[in-house]
């Protein structure tokens, strides 16, 4: 069974339907990829798994989410509470509105361990300050003792994941982790989650909307579109031949090393608003090999004997194992 | 066409700021841009790539002169442009424009749209009769790929891809030669990305533009300039002459691993790469990627290494460059 295991998810906003029976599973020691534009519902996805909805008015109107076999679509906010940062983590794209600006990141970190492990004032900081330590956060000792703004932004989101670590929770949803960071800062953090996942078996779902992110990092990755699923494949096989149109459209416009000048193509239009979707396919409109059948029916998401999944009326469904 | 002048000639090159840190502080000195020598050759794509804090858009708005020089020279078409009025400087804006990244607060949301691309007309003191003006915002918008109904919009009623075709569209208005492009794809999603970067390349082959492309994003950069200027703390440290050269300092090869490809087969092995950017207040005496660098001996920390330009036009400033196979 997998540690989380979301099915046909569809929520509401105040009336409007954001995502649209939404699935996956994510297993321990497994890297799952979100990947989409903005709008296409990554972020929705997460505060879903956080029970975090109601903060923006929103709620679960079907579908289920089971993490290690309780439904948390039905699970008390008191008991919620109990496995937010303590089993199931999250790291937000800013790392400042994740850190109190006037407490000592340690003491930070420190307060997860006590609240959530029960550890003694001395024992929680022992344990921040090895987990800093296994973060490569230099001269952690010192560092436990720093105020936010005393540190880069890199470095700050590092606290956050230390954070996100103290309890050692099973399952890491991360949103955006490395968008406001440099490149080298980024590839630090990226290279620190991976060997997470790999050391301590952590679960951990990775929103992005970099494909380079995805495919250095991820195990399997979910292709969202306009709230829905358009396709889901492991890794190496949405790289190597993916078959949703919009999944293709994604890695082309990717500027990548060796590309000839011009050979980049955009995908046209927008992605549309949660008010205004097409009917039928939602990506028709932008879509290079839409049919009549695209715009009048919602392609069922189809399930592969290889366990890929697409929603797609013209993608090539065959699949090469049985040569 | 390499016979030509460069269009733009950047010498030694210094921008430096100073801040106090409260009321009776010591002031801080820091040199946002550090010695600057740069050429940009006309209808080429000039591409500096670098990380926060190494003077890309500091080094773009001294360009256009939207910032004073602290010192060093910049010659444009062979105007010194340090040397210009006020007056003579509006005049020469016509021939150089810039795009920002974030086209929204670029753009005033009062003005409909079709004011925001005649406001460079009224800048430069250029009257257009109605029906020419109408003519002008319908070709500009012609231009970058929108229809003549979005005249009458107001910037908040576009999307972010929409709008930063206004902010083209509006550096075009005055026929330049010159367009400095500071990061104008890094709040768009990549598809918009994509579609933005296709219409600059199309513009400048049909309008034989010339571009200074700003970006921190190296994969983008390669695909898009002819050459690259890779910037640190403030400092050149290497010139790449073309997009496939192979990166000989040491911190242009770290950009390039920190990169990901799109690709899982490509992964890298990132574990040995660590360090900070260090703070641009207090740099190190010698390199200043020393601290960070795998291959820094002692002589990297005592003594800072010059840009040197090797034979084939490939300039890089370390003392112990990277020997590619």
């Amino acid at each position: 069974m997998a540690l989380l295991d979301v099915q046909d998810l569809s929520i509401d906003i105040a009336g409007i339907k954001p995502l649209d029976a939404i699935g996956f599973t994510v297993d321990k020691g497994e890297t799952l990829g979100i990947v989409g534009e903005s709008g296409s519902g990554k972020s929705l996805t997460a505060l879903s798994i956080m029970g975090l909805l109601p903060l923006i008015g929103g709620r679960v109107e079907r579908g289920t989410i089971a993490f290690d076999g309780m439904e948390l679509t039905r699970l008390p906010e008191p008991d919620y509470r109990r496995l937010r940062g303590r089993r199931i983590a999250f790291i937000t794209q800013n790392p400042m509105t994740s850190l109190d600006p006037v407490i000592r990141v340690g003491e930070q970190i420190d307060q997860v361990a006590r609240l959530h492990l029960g550890l003694s004032g001395s024992a929680a900081r022992r344990h921040s300050i090895e987990i800093m330590e296994r973060l490569r956060i230099p001269e952690a000792a010192t560092t436990w003792h720093n105020y936010p703004h005393q540190l880069s932004g890199g470095m700050k989101q590092r606290i956050v994941i230390a954070m996100a670590l103290a309890a050692n929770p099973d399952l890491i949803i991360a949103d955006e982790p490395t968008t406001a960071l440099d490149v080298t800062i980024q590839a630090q953090i990226v290279q620190i989650l991976g060997e997470l996942v790999r050391e301590k078996g952590v679960a951990l779902i990775l929103i992005t909307h970099d494909m380079g992110v995805v495919a250095q990092a991820c195990d399997r990755v979910v292709v969202l579109y306009a709230g829905r699923v358009a396709e889901s494949n492991t890794v190496s096989a949405i790289f190597a031949s993916p078959r949703h149109p919009y999944t293709q459209a994604l890695i082309g416009c990717i500027p990548r090393n060796a590309m000839e000048r011009g050979s980049l193509v955009g995908i046209p239009g927008l992605v549309p608003s949660v008010a205004r979707y097409p009917a039928g396919c939602r990506f028709h409109p932008r879509c290079t090999r839409s049919e009549s059948l695209c715009e009048r029916e919602v392609p069922v998401l189809e399930r592969l004997a290889s366990g890929a999944e697409i929603a797609c009326h013209v993608a090539d469904k065959r699949e090469a194992s049985h040569a | 066409m390499p016979s030509l002048a460069p269009l733009v000639t950047i010498r030694d090159l210094n921008k430096v700021f100073e801040s106090r840190k409260g009321l009776f502080g010591e002031p801080r000195r820091m040199t946002a841009v550090n010695q600057v020598s740069l050429d940009i050759p006309r209808g080429q794509v000039t591409g500096v790539v670098g990380e926060s804090g190494c003077g890309k858009s500091t080094l773009a708005r001294l360009v256009l002169r939207l910032l004073e020089a602290t010192s060093g020279s910049i010659s444009f078409d062979g105007v010194d442009l340090l040397k210009q009025s006020h007056g003579a400087m509006r005049l020469l804006r016509r021939r150089m424009q810039m795009v920002f990244q974030d086209p929204y607060s670029s753009l005033d949301p009062r003005y409909t749209i079709a004011d925001a691309l005649l406001e460079p007309f009224q800048v430069q003191g250029i009257r257009l009769a109605r029906a020419e003006a109408r003519q002008k915002v319908e070709a500009l918008l012609a231009m970058v790929g929108l229809d003549a109904r979005f005249a009458q919009n107001h910037p908040h009623q576009l999307s972010g891809g929409q709008r930063q075709r206004i902010g083209i569209a509006r550096a075009l208005a005055l026929e330049p030669d010159l367009m400095v492009l500071d990061e104008p794809t890094a709040s768009l999603d990549v598809s918009i990305q994509a579609q933005i970067v296709t219409l600059l390349e199309k513009l400048k082959h049909e309008l034989g533009l010339t571009y200074l492309f700003i970006s921190h994003d190296l994969n983008l950069v390669r695909y898009f300039s002819d050459r690259i200027v890779v910037m640190y703390l403030g400092r050149i440290v290497e010139i790449l002459p073309d997009a496939k050269a192979a990166p000989r300092h040491p911190y242009t090869q770290t950009l390039l691993d920190s990169t990901f490809a799109p690709d899982p087969t490509q992964r890298r092995d990132i574990s040995k790469l660590t360090g900070e950017i260090p703070s641009p207040y207090n740099l190190p005496q010698g390199c200043a990627f020393a601290a960070r660098c795998r291959h820094a001996r002692p002589d990297c920390l005592s003594r800072r290494p010059e840009l040197e330009t090797r034979s084939d036009d490939h300039a890089v400033a370390c003392f112990h460059p990277l020997t590619q196979p």
